[in-house]
């Protein structure tokens, strides 16, 4: 029986640099991964299913419709004035 | 002398780039042709995040292509970001919701869920936040 390792990285774009947020997910991190290890002993194979997920949306929580909002007739001036790379 | 002749010829070219420049006013530059073609053929695509990606595996000249146009974005990005007081992100993923509605029926996008689409006639599929762009 082979086993595969996979690793995902959910990181988001913009990590959260709240104090103690960075430790605490450290933690949790640590804390998965022992986890982990602790189901490895036992059945020998950790399974990763695929997320089902698209990690892409994650990369953007940050941005709320606001913000898209605020910027979006800046944002077509400059597509427009840049059409060459658009 | 020779000196003069550069000065004259530069003068000259600029009065000519002045003056094409001036009814070409609101035409701004177009797309390489190879970027035009790459586009309306599928191999690139719009994505969310406000870049281009590449569909599929892709040649070296089409990943070369969309890595040059990415860096001209970002530099781009990063410049208006910095004027309207938000993140490169944030600006790069207005643009992107712009850009995917701007796509033309043929050309290939990248829908909320991650996938690439190809766009029809129909108004394409963007997230939720883009409702305002």
């Amino acid at each position: 029986m082979t086993c595969h390792k996979l690793i995902l990285s959910t990181h988001a774009a913009k990590p959260l640099t709240d104090r103690g947020t960075r430790v605490d997910g450290f933690r949790s991190k640590l804390a998965g991964a022992a986890l982990m290890l602790g189901s490895t002993m036992f059945s020998g194979c950790v399974t990763v299913n695929a997320p089902s997920e698209p990690i892409v949306i994650e990369l953007n929580i940050n941005i709320t419709a606001e913000v898209v909002y605020r910027l979006a007739e800046d944002a077509g001036n400059t597509i427009e004035d840049n059409a060459d790379i658009f | 002398m020779a000196q003069t002749f550069v000065n004259k010829s530069l003068f000259a070219f600029a009065a000519a780039a002045m003056a094409f420049g001036g009814f070409a006013g609101t035409a701004h530059a177009q797309r390489d042709p190879a970027y035009a073609a790459a586009r309306s053929a599928g191999q690139v695509g719009e994505k969310m995040d406000g870049y281009l990606g590449v569909v599929g595996t892709g040649t070296p000249a089409i990943q070369r292509i969309v890595k040059d146009i990415n860096i001209k974005r970002r530099a781009v990005y990063t410049q208006r970001a910095a004027a309207k007081k938000s993140t490169i992100e944030e600006y790069a993923f207005t643009s992107g919701c712009l850009a995917i509605a701007a796509t033309v029926p043929g050309e290939k996008y990248q829908a909320p869920d991650g996938s690439w689409q190809t766009r029809t006639n129909a108004p394409p599929m963007r997230d939720s936040r883009c409702a305002a762009a």
